[in-house]
């Protein structure tokens, strides 16, 4: 028998090494293994790129390198005037993907939907619970809301699926453009039940995406070929593979010996050597992401507008963001959402450095000391909290305030920083999820959140009308028109100090090309091609 | 020498004891919440904290929490992970191959430079190469493995383009794994392109892995080979006119060797340690790596229970090396 399967197995390790001679290749150098291939189940970017954006499709889709909703399965939809049900009708003859573990027997239909959905929150579906995988959690389907504002899912016809709403929710459209919303096969997980395999759909992910898994070796490579049978059409590249490789200097170097085509995330101490490199280019996009510090509102002199305005005055903001990101660079921020993301208010500024201000303002508010947090992590806004917490000290220092650094790792850093009663300023920050305004105003600001992530303890109740009236509505340009009187509200409150939207990085081989930036924080590699 | 094995297994039982209390105890020590890490960037609202702490059974009293650890770990359960949903055991014999391979490799380096170093540096005493291998391997001990391989990296592989920058083959080969051995799979295949491709893969992460026990080797050798050098049998044997090479390589070496077996034994563990910055820097998909990623995920399960493997492993070895100390130094058993 073991003879037989290294038979087969050599076999198959020849007729692969004899198809990749013509096949064309591209190779991505990802930074870390993902934690499996069900994109419902994990929470990762790297989990994603490696699942949901490769392997599966969903019901609409995010514009390649933009946040707007385009369409995906569904060819187009119908949303009740009422803002509470949404139609779906699915594009017709869709397969998924056939492998050597599955061959399915039927087109995607509106049961494939329901039950990608379903598996979810259903807790009487097998799949929702320990049969299939111990300790499930489903993350990104609680922490989006969708408990709370999905009624029912249900089937009008094969290709028609009817989402109705316990209220009217706008962003509800661009959750469904999320990895967790990727649309799964029935029949596979019907097929894997009846064998008692359950965990296999973790493992060996059947989409309808542009690529089908292969396979993959734990922690070191994962590979994929070209969906013949995609429904947009087969791609140019017939091999993908994600090279995993989680130190940063290590992928860069491979990029630039060319043992990968594209990397991400390269260290700001590696981006010269990059730029002076002939045969990579360094794409940039600003990332759907905010580096802020949070003033506790509700604690006095906090609670004060204009002590706020002056402690923002009273920080070298420029000076401030040269430190933290040098070669890297980054965007000041003016409002709480980037530029790129629709409803973004130009005209709203925030504080500019003003010191001699801001004395006298803290002075008369009798503003001494101040409590000034800083974690270890390093984050994509905010490099390194600690230098940040240095130089904000001694900017605070010259206007007389004496701020006292506290430090907590991570995550008991996040759950004491949120607590209602905690003093001072703390630093934080938020990378989108949906590209929706409402996913930063509302999930940062509003005055549910307080005790989540509402790290201000801010409850403003103009501001909150706003948000609140600009989930109900449907018509974007009215929505955004909302948005922007919240970004001067909360620019004239200042319940945090903001300090920048920084960029995202990733390395590419010049001949590689349709690789684009994604300020979802997401790699797509559908669309790209390499020149021999 | 049964009673003696015997009495060495009995010895580690209060060991493993104390390994699992460790393991259980640094993993809860680490600042940090698995829930609040798993939920990521968003958080997670109180009352669901509540209930995800109740799932992973993390509102039990911890005793409670240890004694069903010890339970499920004396059965053979080493749990799930986390963060992958993967039986731990699985992946760790999925990952462990190829810590061993490289470790293999590692220690071959180590051995075939350090001894015969070592020996010469004994022989040339105080000679200006005893003095700079000696200083050298000063440096080698003390050298930062992460600084190390990142400049061999830059310098190999980056800028002369010798060497791979990492991973353990070529991206064009591929095959189901066989015994987990990259070296020995590619041979089973009868794919030698692949197999060299292996060893062109292993070059750097061995060097780096190797630096180390290498130097360690190379002074306990030369310290062994002088005391050696030293006794009066050795005297004995140059008075009655034996050749150099005889003296050394046959009466003195062979006594010599014995503290540098034990030596050997005792750098498994700077392996295994040493494994996790060089699998890091090396995407090398061994255990080292393993441990750092759960880590940084605050994957409890597979943190302790990793870590306990590693023990294991670890006494393992210290008990065959006794036991092989014993069989060469008889003076060892009565003891």
């Amino acid at each position: 028998m073991k003879k037989k399967l290294t038979f087969a197995a050599a076999l198959l390790a020849a007729s692969v090494l004899g198809g990749m001679a013509n096949a064309k290749t591209l190779v991505y150098c990802s930074e870390a293994s993902p934690a499996n291939f069900d994109p419902g189940t994990t929470t990762g970017g790297n989990d994603f790129d490696a699942s949901s954006r490769t392997v599966y499709s969903r019901l609409v889709e995010f514009k390649h390198g933009g946040t707007e909703v385009e369409p995906g399965l569904a060819d187009k939809w119908e949303i009740s005037d009422d803002g509470l049900v949404y139609t779906f009708h699915l594009h017709p003859g869709v397969k998924f993907q056939t492998t050597d573990y599955f061959k399915p027997t039927r087109d995607l239909n509106a049961d494939d939907v329901v039950f990608s959905f379903d598996r979810q929150f259903n807790k009487e579906n097998p799949w929702n619970g320990d049969k299939y995988l111990p300790n499930l959690t489903w993350d990104y389907y609680t922490g989006m809301d969708m408990p709370k504002y999905v009624a029912k899912w249900e089937k009008v016809d094969d290709l028609t699926v009817k989402l109705t709403l316990t209220e009217p929710n706008s962003p509800m459209l661009a959750n469904l453009g999320m990895d967790f919303a990727s649309i799964v096969s029935k029949e596979y997980a019907d097929q894997l039940q009846k064998d008692g395999k359950m965990a296999d759909f973790s493992t060996k992910p059947i989409g309808t995406g542009p690529f089908q898994f292969v396979d993959y070796q734990l922690d070191s490579v994962i590979r994929y070929a070209a969906n013949p049978d995609y429904f947009k059409g087969k791609e140019k590249i017939d091999d993908l593979v994600f090279a995993i490789t989680p130190d940063a200097t290590a992928r860069i170097q491979k990029v630039l010996a060319g043992e990968c085509d594209i990397a991400p995330y390269p260290n700001p101490a590696d981006i010269a050597t990059i730029k002076a490199n002939k045969d990579v280019t360094l794409m940039d996009q600003a990332g759907l992401n905010i580096g802020y510090m949070s003033y506790n509102t509700t604690i006095p002199p906090l609670d004060k507008p204009e002590v706020r305005h002056a402690l923002n005055q009273a920080i070298d903001r420029q000076a401030l963001i040269k430190s933290l990101f040098q070669d890297a660079g980054a965007t000041p921020a003016e409002n709480l959402i980037p530029p790129t993301m629709w409803s973004w208010n130009k005209d709203v500024k925030t504080d500019a450095y003003n010191p001699d201000e801001a004395k006298k303002v803290l002075e008369a508010a009798g503003l001494k000391d101040i409590q000034l947090w800083a974690s270890d992590r390093v984050r994509p806004y905010n490099p390194n909290f600690q230098r940040a917490a240095e130089l904000i000290q001694a900017d605070w220092a010259k206007v007389g305030v004496k701020a006292e650094i506290v430090n907590y790792e991570w995550t008991k850093y996040r759950s004491e920083g949120k607590k209602k009663d905690r003093p001072g300023a703390f630093q934080i920050g938020w990378t989108g999820d949906n590209g929706d305004p409402d996913n930063f105003f509302a999930t940062l600001f509003a005055c549910s959140a307080i005790g989540v992530s509402n790290y201000s303890s801010w409850c403003d109740k103009d501001f909150e009308d706003l948000i609140q009236k600009a989930k109900k509505t449907s018509d974007q340009a009215e929505r955004s028109k909302l948005y922007e009187q919240a970004q001067v509200i909360f620019a004239k409150e200042a319940p945090a100090f903001l300090l920048v939207h920084s960029q995202v990085y990733a390395v590419v081989r010049n001949n590689v090309s349709g690789f684009k930036m994604d300020p979802l924080g997401i790699h797509r590699f559908d669309g790209v091609d390499k020149a021999e | 020498m049964l009673k003696y094995i015997l009495h060495r297994i009995a010895l580690l039982i209060p060991t493993l004891v104390g390994i699992t209390i460790c393991a259980f105890a640094f993993v809860r020590l680490l600042p940090g919440d698995p829930i609040l890490a798993m939920a990521g960037e968003h958080g997670v609202a109180p009352a669901r904290y509540e209930e995800l702490k109740e799932q992973f059974g993390y509102n039990l009293p911890i005793w409670q929490q240890y004694t069903r650890y010890v339970g499920e770990v004396v059965t053979g359960d080493f749990g799930v992970s986390i963060s992958s949903k993967r039986p731990v055991l699985e992946e760790f014999k999925t990952l462990f191959p190829a810590t061993l391979e490289l470790s293999f490799f590692a220690m071959i380096f180590a051995m075939l430079l350090g001894i015969p170093a070592g020996i010469f540096a004994a022989i040339k005493r105080g000679s200006w190469f005893d003095q700079s291998l000696m200083g050298t391997a000063l440096v080698g001990y003390s050298m930062p493995i992460f600084w190390w391989g990142l400049l061999l990296i830059i310098f190999f592989s980056g800028y002369l383009g010798w060497t791979p920058v990492n991973g353990r083959i070529d991206l064009q080969y591929f095959f189901k794994p066989i015994t987990g051995f990259m070296t020995i799979d590619t041979l089973l295949y009868g794919k030698w392109d692949a197999f060299r491709s292996v060893l062109r893969h292993l070059v750097l992460p061995t060097i780096v892995l190797g630096t180390i026990p290498l130097a360690v080797i190379a002074r306990q050798t030369r310290s062994a080979m002088l005391e050696v050098l030293g006794e009066d049998y050795v005297r004995t044997a140059r008075a009655k006119g034996l050749s150099s090479a005889r003296v050394i390589g046959v009466h003195a070496l062979r006594n010599a060797l014995i503290p540098v077996v034990t030596t050997i034994g005792l750098q498994v563990s700077t392996l295994l340690a040493g494994a996790i910055l060089t699998e890091t820097i090396f995407s090398w998909p061994g255990i080292g790596r393993w441990m750092v990623e759960s880590i940084s995920k605050r994957d409890y399960v597979v943190v302790q229970s990793g870590l306990l493997l590693i023990a294991l492993i670890v006494m393992a070895v210290n008990l065959i090396v006794d036991v092989l100390y014993a069989v060469i130094n008889p003076r060892i058993r009565a003891a």
